[in-house]
């Protein structure tokens, strides 16, 4: 299935909504999954080109941010033999 | 971050992943402890409005700064280092006629040492795809109406540049100090979503 990564110009993804006094983190799961990511790619089990393609692959719209991130990671795991 | 009380289910299947990584001696809990607060405890937009004050009261810095920011930075103690890969740091500066915005139309690219975390609405495809298209709606909706005379430019970041902005410094302020004009600047003045 073909993907567009690249969404600048495109149309139909609504407003941008602002959230006023936003946390780094809505929840510490988030702050996790940050900090699981840098490991991972420290430690050479992947690394970030690899990391973004399998977020652009998986990724849905409906997700959040870091559940996209989470899918990304088990995927890479998953492909990689590591888990 | 170790005593994790979140019960969603997506806590859950994370603290679930992690004790699989643990168990098998890729990830170390501790590690994860320091990278976070390593990220915390560094990454944050005081270290721009920083940058910015500077720029303003030393014109020396502010040629520098344009013209090299990765060099030119640890001047006032900072660095484009420890990221995960080499990143190289143009800094845009407003001018009477020209007003910058960032954005990372591919994914999320954002000089978080200097900015700290990004908000969720620079992340989300709704941004991206439409500051590149329409940015004086966009930076309208924000609450920033630039007169039609002055330009637009955005600045679509990538894995290898990041861009920050350089806002024009408020009339009215010749006798503040740079720890006053500091505290003028917002993260989104950086980003380029208001003036200052």
């Amino acid at each position: 299935m073909p993907r567009i990564n690249d969404v600048g110009g495109l149309d139909g993804f609504g407003p941008v909504l602002e959230e006023l006094d936003e946390p780094p983190f809505h929840a510490d799961w988030e702050a996790h999954v940050m900090a699981m990511n840098r490991a991972l790619i420290g430690q050479g089990i992947y690394n970030l080109d690899e990391f973004r393609d399998a977020v652009e692959r998986t990724m849905s719209h409906e997700s959040s941010y870091y559940e996209n991130w989470f899918r990304a990671i088990q995927t890479l795991l998953k492909e990689k033999g590591v888990v | 971050m170790s005593d994790d009380h979140d019960d969603s289910p997506i806590a859950a299947r994370v603290r679930e992943l992690e004790a699989i990584l643990e168990e098998k001696g890729l990830i170390d809990p501790r590690e994860l402890d320091q990278v976070l607060e390593a990220f915390t405890a560094k990454a944050s937009p005081a270290n721009g409005f920083r940058v910015v004050a500077r720029a303003w009261t030393d014109d020396g810095f502010r040629a520098r700064l344009l013209a090299d920011a990765n060099d030119t930075l640890p001047e006032v103690g900072l660095s484009m280092g420890g990221g995960l890969q080499p990143q190289v740091l143009h800094v845009v500066e407003n001018t009477a006629d020209v007003h910058n915005v960032i954005v990372c139309t591919l994914c999320s690219c954002y000089p978080l040492s200097l900015l700290g975390p990004s908000p969720t609405w620079y992340k989300s495809p709704a941004y991206r795809s439409k500051v590149v298209s329409h940015p004086r709606e966009v930076l309208e909706q924000f609450g920033l109406a630039l007169p039609d005379s002055t330009r637009i430019e955005v600045w679509d970041a990538n894995a290898e540049s990041r861009y920050m902005v350089l806002p024009r410094r408020p009339a009215g302020t010749e006798g503040l100090a740079e720890a006053e004009l500091a505290a003028l600047v917002t993260r989104n003045g950086l980003i380029g979503t208001a003036a200052v």
